[in-house]
């Protein structure tokens, strides 16, 4: 497999949300808006690249037996940077994501991707595999969030473009997963042809 | 390279290892973003200040006092000034009747009570219904307004107050909030 390959399975292939339907919980959390689920995403790509790396170069040295617990280490220590970064810099977004920045460290899709490939990998594949893997995570979020946004509330990025309330339920959680449903379905229709 | 042993030894030390460097860098990051994250709150809070109240020159911040409520809690009252002279308070009050949890308000009062402006801290309320309490529709109704002639009701329990539709229960926990803050100050027979 090569690189290119290694960075677009993130994309569609294997997309952590729509295909392992991995880190079901900010997905369906936070994507009350396309900025929220983006946000969202990019923090989340930032834990994946920072912990894949420090794994794949460590993996050599950490006995198998204790792995998981030093894998959980590395990543809640890039979990709490981004946490205490977010809070320093982007406020806001801060506050609406709260609670599911420090619940990246549960997030599935992390700590398996250490697992099934940066503890077997070289640096530089799970560097490429975290990148894809997040931006792809961040993608999916993005769209979900976007059309959440469109269809609940009349608006994109914020700017209302529809006046009135639009469709309430999408908005609310049963809506997230009306919506996240339909996407699985389109992907895998992608996916088949 | 070989993979490290699974001994006892080996794990002990791998896992003390890592946790040092973890602990260490955080330590470093925690000292970075200590200062950001402080002037990140404090801007918040006067921001909240300086949309309820007219323009001070004093720092309400280092001027903050507080009140109690008579319900055995007390609340933060930031007292703007201009030239020494006090042109209104900035409360920062709350109310446990939210739909979802406590909502926490800055509300803004003249010296004899009437309310100047209302800006929302925090609040958990269904998006798309109870958030509306953030717009300006509902919570301009508000300014200008007396607590003294104007009851802090909505329409519905026999007050002034137009609530937002559908959500009844997120108006009455904002006009709550607000005459919990006016109580306060006249109790505190600030004039």
């Amino acid at each position: 497999m090569n690189q290119l390959q290694n960075f677009s399975k993130g994309f569609i292939r294997e997309n952590p949300a729509l295909v392992l339907v991995l880190g079901m919980c900010p997905t369906l959390a936070t994507t009350s808006s396309s900025l929220n689920g983006m946000g969202m995403g990019i923090a989340t790509t930032f834990v994946l690249v920072g912990s894949n790396v420090v794994i794949s170069l460590l993996s050599g040295l950490i006995p198998d037996k204790v792995r998981i617990p030093a894998f959980i280490v590395i990543i809640a220590s890039f979990v709490t940077i981004v946490d205490l970064l977010m809070q320093a810099y982007v406020p806001d977004l801060y506050e609406k994501l709260g609670i599911f920045i420090p619940l990246i460290v549960v997030n599935c899709i992390v700590l398996g991707r250490a697992e099934a490939f940066a503890s077997k990998n070289s640096v530089l594949s799970s560097l490429i595999d975290g990148l894809g893997m997040g931006l792809g995570f961040t993608m999916a979020l993005g769209i979900l969030g976007a059309f959440r946004e469109i269809v609940g509330s009349g608006a994109i990025f914020g700017y209302k473009f529809i006046p009135g309330d639009g469709i309430l339920v999408f908005i609310l959680a049963p809506g997230a997963f009306i919506a996240l449903g339909y996407l699985i379905a389109l992907v895998n229709r992608i996916k088949k042809t | 390279m070989a993979k490290t042993e699974s001994t006892f030894r080996n794990m002990a030390l791998a896992l003390t290892l890592i946790a040092l460097a973890a602990s260490t860098c955080l330590g470093f990051v925690y000292e970075f973003t200590k200062k950001p994250i402080e002037l990140s709150i404090l801007n918040k809070k006067l921001m909240a200040i300086k949309q309820v109240v007219p323009e001070f020159n004093n720092n309400p911040n280092e001027e903050m006092f507080r009140l109690p409520t008579g319900e055995g809690d007390s609340l933060d009252i930031y007292p703007a000034k201009n030239n020494d002279a006090i042109i209104g308070y900035a409360v920062n009050t709350y109310t446990k009747d939210g739909f979802n949890g406590n909502i926490s308000l800055m509300a803004g009062f003249k010296p004899d009570g009437t309310i100047i402006n209302i800006s929302v801290l925090q609040q958990k309320e269904t998006p798309g219904l109870g958030t509306k309490m953030t717009e300006l529709t509902f919570k301009d109704q508000f300014n200008e307004k007396n607590p003294s002639d104007f009851q802090l009701k909505v329409k519905k329990d026999g007050g002034d107050v137009d609530a937002i539709t559908a959500a009844t229960i997120s108006s009455r926990a904002f006009c709550d909030a607000v005459q919990r803050a006016y109580n306060t100050l006249q109790k505190g027979e600030l004039k």
